[in-house]
């Protein structure tokens, strides 16, 4: 049998009393530190009257009131920093729009913490400082990118920071370097595999053993089918801005559910109407509370993700809780090749360029890509019998869209009133995509 | 003398023009003449009618309509009088945005219609080489 590795041993595989003590002498800290230092949440804490004594353990959690993306939003960019500005090195943002986007702040120390992270989930697809580990997330702002190139820094893996996009480089690199673990999008990874395809590579032409796929929606067909086209076996990785980036979570060689780095991050699933913190193994909203970050420190954030937790023993040895592909979201947001999308966000461009908000999404998948088109209906005064009117707005449409989401859909003008409604409310959107069975 | 089309914007579904052209024939209207420019998605149904406002209120129940000004040209049936129009517009440095044509009862003629990006330009234009333009009067003259 093959040895199982680990990047810090230790902690991933601690016994869940050990964990749960980490857990405990952390909170009690953590949440002293950001009602001294962070007065948007000292705020909500003296609201709901909960004082930092008030928290002794993790179970003492669910005392504390629950950021949103709303409070994100009402203190951007300054409200929820948790140190002096002066102590940060680095800025990460969500793909969002102006209206939704998250502004994080990393200490050295937050990012050592995400690194590190990412380091173990690189070491759960097999990785080692004798791999050539390919980074085709976007680096940027976008977290993707740095945090799996951080990750693969501390592992002592070769490391390519491809970023996204230009797949002949991309497929030229990994041929010629000899890439071992590629970390992309699921759907960049299923189009690589279909450019190789295209090119005449099979798949034990290419020397890649392990993918490490997150930041969209997949399906478990999906994952067959990379890992057919390319010859390797798959890992799921979640994370999310608010908390650090890629990373919260990962995979093992199991592919059952996502184990979560809780000596830094406490996960809680909440009934997302009432807010009651709900059992284990009940599907539910996804909560985090991040348990040592210092630039950003978070408490009990709602993700909207919708999961179920389990802390059954797992055959790779890691005793952390393992969380579920995420089911669904507690919103009405999608992710469109890899970018949030907010419906809200479509009705404001709309309004914006003087049309009505009766529109439609809709979102399919062809090919492992995801389709974005939205119908637009026009006012009897936009319209025009010229067809080179027409696509004139559909175009200029088309670029607003794109500047608010960073994701440009297919617009479609269509005539007044012929948007379907059900029961008299439009039908906002049509996810065609089968990700959830 | 402009006349007034009218002009629908279609889906490009199958039936969407079979019954814009039922309703307007079930209320008895005539269609005197008729394009359709079509894309991918949507098309637009450009028509000359015998009752402007009727058609007007009978497609709207459906989908947009609204009334475009477009020149109708007579030009005798035979060949290069096309030509000659479209010459004359030309040399005006007239921009043409769309044109179909259409045949009246009066034997040997044919009416060009075009949509052009300055109509009044257009008319002074063509009337002084001497050619003819109709009026919404003419048409319900020259047809039924």
């Amino acid at each position: 049998m093959k040895m199982k590795s680990y990047y810090q041993k230790e902690i991933e595989t601690a016994s869940r009393e050990e964990i749960l003590a980490i857990q405990n002498e952390k909170i009690v800290k953590q949440v002293k530190y950001v009602y001294d230092n962070v007065p948007y949440y000292r705020n909500l804490m003296d609201q709901k009257g909960v004082k930092p004594e008030d928290i002794q353990s993790v179970e003492d959690i669910r005392k504390l009131p629950f950021l949103t993306k709303d409070d994100l939003r009402e203190a951007y960019p300054y409200g929820l920093l948790g140190t002096d500005l002066k102590n940060c090195v680095r800025i990460q943002s969500t793909s969002g729009t102006t209206g939704k986007r998250v502004v994080a702040f990393y200490t050295q120390k937050d990012i050592d913490m995400w690194e590190e992270c990412c380091a173990r989930a690189i070491v759960a697809a097999g990785g080692s400082n004798e791999d050539v580990v390919q980074v085709c997330y976007g680096y940027g702002l976008f977290t993707g990118g740095p945090g799996l190139n951080g990750g693969s820094h501390k592992v002592g893996s070769l490391t390519l920071p491809m970023s996204s996009g230009n797949t002949d480089r991309q497929i030229q690199f990994m041929m010629d370097l000899n890439a071992t673990i590629l970390c992309c999008t699921p759907s960049y990874a299923a189009f690589i595999g279909e450019s190789l395809a295209e090119r005449g590579y099979r798949p034990e032409d290419n020397k890649l053993k392990a993918g490490i796929f997150g930041a969209e929606p997949w399906t478990e067909e999906m994952r067959r089918s990379i890992e057919k086209s390319l010859g390797i076996k798959a890992y799921d990785i979640y994370g999310l801005t608010e908390t650090s980036g890629p990373g919260v979570s990962f995979e093992c060689e199991e592919q059952k559910g996502m184990h979560i780095n809780e000596d830094h991050f406490y996960a809680e699933i909440i009934n997302p109407e009432t807010g009651e913190v709900l059992p284990e193994g009940e599907k539910g909203e996804l909560v985090f509370t991040s348990l040592d970050k210092e630039g950003f420190p978070l408490l009990r954030y709602r993700t909207k993700d919708i999961c179920i937790l389990s802390r059954r023993p797992c055959s790779c040895g890691r005793t952390h809780v393992r969380m579920t592909k995420p089911l669904g979201r507690s919103d009405d947001m999608m992710i469109i090749r890899g970018v949030n999308v907010f419906p809200s966000q479509i009705e404001a461009v709309l309004l914006k360029e003087g049309y009505t908000p009766n529109y439609q999404i809709v979102v399919d998948r062809e090919n492992n890509t995801d389709t974005f088109d939205v119908y637009v209906e026009f006012s009897p005064e936009q319209f025009s019998d010229k067809i080179s009117d027409i696509q004139a707005r559909e175009k200029s449409l088309n670029g607003a869209m794109r500047s608010m989401l960073g994701i440009g859909p297919k617009i479609h003008l269509v005539a007044p009133k012929t948007i379907a409604r059900s029961e008299g409310k439009a039908v906002r959107v049509i996810d065609k995509r089968k990700l959830h069975d | 003398m402009a006349i007034t089309q009218l002009s629908a914007f279609l889906e490009n579904t199958p039936g969407t023009l079979y019954k814009a052209i039922t309703a307007i024939s079930g209320a008895g209207i005539n269609i005197r003449a008729l394009s359709v420019a079509d894309t991918r998605d949507f098309g637009i149904l450009r028509v000359i009618v015998s009752d402007i406002d009727k058609t007007i209120e009978i497609l709207s129940d459906d989908t947009v309509v609204t009334r475009t000004q477009v020149i109708a040209v007579r030009m005798s049936d035979k060949a290069g009088a096309l030509r000659e129009i479209l010459s004359v517009l030309q040399e005006a440095g007239i921009n043409i945005e769309y044109v179909y044509a259409f045949t009246a009862n009066a034997a040997n003629s044919a009416y060009v219609v075009l949509r052009v990006n300055d109509i009044e330009e257009a008319e002074a234009i063509l009337a002084k080489n001497g050619q003819q333009t109709l009026s919404d009067k003419d048409l319900n003259t020259i047809l039924p």
